[in-house]
C-alpha cells in the first residue's frame, strides 16, 4: 500500500471511491475533465460523479450526447489539445458505438504519430452482471479491450484499489480503459444471490484515504497466500472466489490481478511456480475470454511446474440472460467443481 | 402471416427498391448543363453572427465570388491583396507540381501508394490561408494543401511518402499520412470521418479553456454517411463548438458518386440545417469563395457564434489514389467539361485580369516550382525509397505502442530481432 500514513482515512464504497478519485484529480490537474451521459448535474445513474459538476463547474464536469462515438472521439480530440478526459460509458455494453474510436484512434495515435499526438483519456465504464441487468447491461468485455494494441485495461476489485488505480489511471499518458464491477459498488459479493448483501463498510479495503494516492498499473495484488493452487481473478470474481475457497477450506493462492494489460506476469509466474496448479476464473464468455490468454501464459512458462491442466471458470458463450442470470453466472457450484477436478490428482 | 393480416387487395404497383446511378458511365457522353450556376454576386453574405436558421437558403446556393472572366464580385470578395492572392496562387501550384512528381514516383515504384487533388487544390489551400497559423486542422486524406500553405518542408512529405530514415513518423503510416502538429496539422489516420468529433472535441477544449483558437476538419461527401459525421455535427451544436466542418463534395467516391452519399435527395449542406448549424454551399473551384466562406466561418467560430459547414462544390479531376482507374467507372471527358473550371486557371485569369500576372510569369513560376520539387526530391531520396532497403532500426516497430514499453511487447521485440539476425546476419544495420 503506497498509502501516506499521515492521510485521513474515510469509509467508502467503491462508488465513493471512485468518485473520490475524480474529485481529487480535477482539484489538482485543471485539464482534467470528466464527461458522460448523465454525469453532470444528476451526478450518474450509479452516482460515480456526483456533486463533482457542483464542486469543479460545467466545463470540467458534463452531460454528454447519447453518442458513444461522439463521447470517445470528442475525448480523443480533447487529448490532443492537452487536456486529460475521463469520460464515462454508461454501461460497458454501450462501447461498441465507439470502439472504432477507441481502436484505430485513441489506441494507435502515439503510434501512428510517433508520440506527436497522444491520447491520455481514461474510459469508465461498469461492466459484468449480477443485477438484473439482461443481455446489454450485464456484458464484460474486457478481452476486446486487451486485444487491441495501445489501450491498457484496469479492473478494480476494491473500494481502496479503485481509487488508487483510477488515479494512476487518468495520469497514465496512454488511453486507459476502466471496468468497474457493478456488482460490488455497494458491497463485495458472496456469490451467493439469495444472501444479504454484506456492505463495504464491513471490509478492510473500505477505508480509503481522502487525498491523492496511487497505485501503480501492471500490478496484480495477492488478495490470500496458499499452497494448494493458484486462482487468477479480477473484478466481482474475486470475492465470489474467496467466499467460496474459504467455505470449501481450501489453501488456495488467489490473485487479483487488477491490471489485465500490461498483465502483472511476474506475481502470476511465482506463484503458479509454487503451488503447481492453476484456477483462471472470470465471468465473461469462454470462448475467447482473457482467461485463455491467461491459461496460455501459464501453460508457456510454468508447464514443468504444473501438476495438473489449466483450468478456466467462466461464463457462459451466451448472451448474458435475463431471468437465467444465475445460471449463467459462474457462481459456487461451477467454481467448487472446478476446484475439486483441479486438486483431484 | 395469415391471409387476413394483410392490407386489402389494392391496384398499387409493388414496392421497388432504389439503387442510385452515376448519369453517365465509360461510353456515354457527360453533360453537365443541368448544375445550376449562380451568377457571381447573387447570393448576399450575411452577418457572421447570423443565426442558422435565418440563412437555410445558403446551404442550397451556391456562393461564387470569381466570375469565369477573371472578375471578383458581390458581396463575397475578401479582397484580397494581389501579393496575397500571388501567394495562394504559389501555393496551389506548388500542390500541383507536388502531386505530379509524387504521382510519378508511385509509378516508378519508389513507393507503395499516392493520392492527388488535382482540381481540389482550393479547397485545402485558400481555405488554410483563412485561418489564423494557430488553428487546428483535422485533414482527411487529400489536404496536402494545408501543409504546402502552412509551409511545412516539402522533404519532410516525401520522406514520408518514401517512409525513408527521414520519415519522422518511422515508415508506421501509409504515404500521405502526415502528422505535423508545429504546422497545426493533426495526425491523418486512414479511417474515414473519425476525425470529425475528433475536431470538435479539440475545438471544445479551446472554448472550456478561453483559448482563442479554433479547429477546422476536413472529409469528402462519400464519408459525410459515416455515424463519426454525424455525432461530431451533434456534440457542435450542443456545445457551439468553434468548429468549422468542411465536406469537400468532388462527386466521387472512389468509383461511388455523390449520390451513395444521400446527393441525390439534397445538398452536403443541408446536413446542417438539421443540426441547426449554419451552412454554406460554395463553389470549391473558386479559391476566393473558398477563402470568402472560411474567413466568415472562422470569424463566426472565434465570436463563440457556433460551427458552420461548408460543402465545397468541386470535382475530382484525377482517381481516387493511385490504385483505381477512374476511366473504368466514369467518362474520362467528366473532369474537362466540369461547369466552374480549375482552380488554378481561374485564380491566374483573375490575377491576369488585375494586370497583376502575365503569363510568362505564370510559366516562369510552373517551372521553378517544379525544378523546386524536382531538387527536393533528390535529396528525400537520398534518404532512402520505399522496399529499397530497410531505414529504420526493426525495434522502432515496437516504440510509441504505449509511453513506456511493456513486458510483452518487450519478449516480442526481443524474439523479432533474433528473427531479423537469423535473416540478416549479426552486423546488419539499416541504410
Amino acid at each position: 500500500m503506497s498509502t501516506d500514513t499521515q492521510t485521513a482515512t474515510k469509509t467508502m464504497n467503491m462508488i465513493e471511491a471512485i468518485n473520490s478519485a475524480m474529485d481529487v484529480m480535477l482539484e489538482r490537474d485543471s485539464n482534467v475533465v470528466v464527461m458522460g451521459e448523465d454525469v453532470g448535474f444528476f451526478g450518474g445513474v450509479f452516482r460515480a460523479t456526483a456533486g463533482l459538476q457542483k464542486k469543479h463547474g460545467k466545463t470540467r464536469v458534463f452531460d454528454t450526447p447519447i453518442n458513444e462515438c461522439g463521447i470517445i472521439g470528442v475525448a480523443v480530440g480533447m487529448g490532443a489539445y492537452g487536456l486529460r478526459p475521463v469520460p464515462e460509458i454508461q454501461f460497458a455494453d454501450y462501447i461498441y458505438p465507439g470502439l472504432d474510436q477507441l481502436v484505430s484512434e485513441a489506441a494507435r495515435l502515439r503510434y501512428r504519430s510517433a508520440a506527436d499526438f497522444i491520447c491520455p483519456m481514461t474510459v469508465r465504464t461498469p461492466f459484468g452482471g449480477g443485477i438484473f441487468g439482461g443481455q446489454t447491461h450485464s456484458q464484460s468485455p474486457e478481452s476486446i479491450m486487451t486485444h487491441i494494441c495501445g489501450v491498457k485495461t484496469v479492473i478494480p476489485s476494491n473500494p481502496y484499489d479503485a481509487k488508487g488505480l483510477l488515479i494512476a489511471a487518468i495520469e497514465d499518458n496512454d488511453p486507459v480503459v476502466f471496468l468497474e464491477p457493478k456488482r460490488i459498488y455497494n458491497g463485495p459479493f458472496s456469490g451467493y444471490y439469495d444472501r444479504p448483501v454484506e456492505p463495504w463498510s464491513k471490509h478492510a479495503a473500505s477505508a480509503v484515504p481522502e487525498d491523492y494516492y496511487r497505485i501503480e498499473l501492471g500490478k496484480a495484488a495477492t488478495v490470500r497466500e496458499g499452497e494448494a493452487l493458484t486462482i487468477l481473478a479480477y473484478g466481482t470474481m474475486v470475492h465470489v472466489t474467496k467466499t467460496i475457497v474459504e467455505e470449501i477450506g481450501i489453501d488456495a493462492e488467489i490473485i487479483d490481478l487488477r491490471t489485465l494489460l500490461p498483465l502483472d506476469i511476474d506475481s502470476i509466474e511465482t506463484s503458479v511456480k509454487k503451488t503447481g496448479r492453476c484456477l483462471v476464473i472470470h465471468e465473461a464468455t469462454r470462448t475467447s475470454g482473457f482467461g485463455a490468454e491467461l491459461a496460455a501464459l501459464v501453460q508457456e512458462r510454468c508447464f514443468y511446474h504444473l501438476e495438473a491442466p489449466v483450468e478456466r471458470v467462466t461464463g457462459f458463450d451466451t448472451p448474458y440472460p435475463h431471468s437465467l442470470e444465475w445460471a449463467y453466472f459462474p457462481g459456487p457450484v461451477r467454481i467448487a467443481t472446478a476446484l475439486t477436478k483441479i486438486l483431484k490428482d | 402471416m395469415s391471409e387476413t393480416d394483410r392490407r386489402p387487395a389494392s391496384n398499387l404497383p409493388p414496392l421497388s427498391l432504389h439503387i442510385p446511378e452515376p448519369r453517365y458511365r465509360p461510353g456515354d457522353t457527360p453533360d453537365f448543363g443541368d448544375i445550376a450556376v449562380p451568377a457571381v454576386d447573387a447570393t448576399p453574405r450575411p452577418s457572421e453572427a447570423t443565426k442558422p436558421d435565418a440563412m437555410r437558403d445558403l446551404c442550397y446556393g451556391l456562393v461564387r465570388v470569381l466570375d469565369f472572366d477573371g472578375q471578383a464580385k458581390g458581396q463575397w470578395d475578401p479582397k484580397l491583396s494581389p501579393e496575397r492572392l500571388r501567394t495562394m496562387l504559389r501555393y496551389m501550384m506548388l500542390v500541383r507540381a507536388f502531386d505530379d512528381r509524387m504521382f510519378r514516383a508511385q509509378r516508378q515504384g519508389k513507393t507503395s501508394f499516392y493520392m492527388k487533388c488535382t482540381g481540389e487544390e482550393a479547397t485545402s489551400v485558400a481555405s488554410t490561408m483563412a485561418l489564423d497559423r494557430g488553428d487546428m486542422c483535422f485533414p482527411s486524406y487529400r489536404q496536402q494543401g494545408i501543409l504546402i500553405a502552412r509551409d511545412y518542408p516539402l522533404i519532410q512529405m516525401m520522406n514520408q511518402i518514401y517512409s525513408n530514415r527521414g520519415d519522422h513518423l518511422m515508415g508506421r503510416q501509409l504515404p500521405i499520412m502526415y502528422s505535423a502538429p508545429e504546422h497545426g496539422f493533426f495526425s491523418v489516420s486512414g479511417n474515414l470521418a473519425t476525425q470529425y468529433p475528433q475536431a470538435v472535441g479539440w475545438a471544445m477544449a479551446s472554448a472550456s479553456k478561453g483559448d482563442s483558437r479554433i479547429a477546422t476538419v476536413w472529409c469528402g461527401e462519400g464519408s459525410s454517411a459515416e455515424g463519426d459525421f454525424h455525432s461530431a455535427l451533434t456534440f457542435a451544436t450542443v456545445y457551439n463548438a468553434p468548429v468549422i466542418f468542411n465536406v469537400v463534395n468532388n462527386q466521387w467516391a472512389i468509383s461511388s458518386f455523390s449520390g451513395f452519399a444521400g446527393g441525390e435527395r439534397t445538398t452536403f449542406a443541408a446536413r446542417a440545417v438539421g443540426y441547426g448549424i449554419a451552412g454554406l454551399r460554395i463553389d470549391g473551384n473558386d479559391p476566393l469563395a473558398v477563402y470568402a466562406a472560411t474567413q466568415w466561418a472562422a470569424d463566426r467560430a472565434r465570436t463563440n457564434n457556433g460551427p458552420t459547414l461548408i460543402e465545397h462544390f468541386t470535382y475530382r479531376s484525377e482517381g481516387h489514389s493511385t490504385s483505381d482507374d477512374p476511366t473504368a467507372y466514369r467518362p474520362a471527358e467528366e473532369p474537362t467539361i466540369w461547369p466552374f473550371g480549375d482552380p488554378i486557371a481561374r485564380l491566374r485569369g483573375h490575377l491576369e485580369t488585375l494586370a497583376e500576372w502575365d503569363g510568362e510569369r505564370h510559366e516562369a513560376q510552373r517551372i521553378e516550382l517544379e525544378d523546386l520539387v524536382k531538387t527536393t526530391q533528390k535529396q528525400s531520396e537520398k534518404l532512402g525509397i520505399l522496399g529499397h532497403g530497410m531505414h529504420q532500426p526493426f525495434e522502432t516497430m515496437f516504440q510509441d505502442v504505449f509511453e513506456d514499453m511493456p513486458w510483452h511487447l518487450q519478449e516480442q521485440c526481443t524474439q523479432m530481432l533474433a528473427e531479423q539476425e537469423a535473416k540478416f546476419g549479426p552486423d546488419w544495420k539499416p541504410e
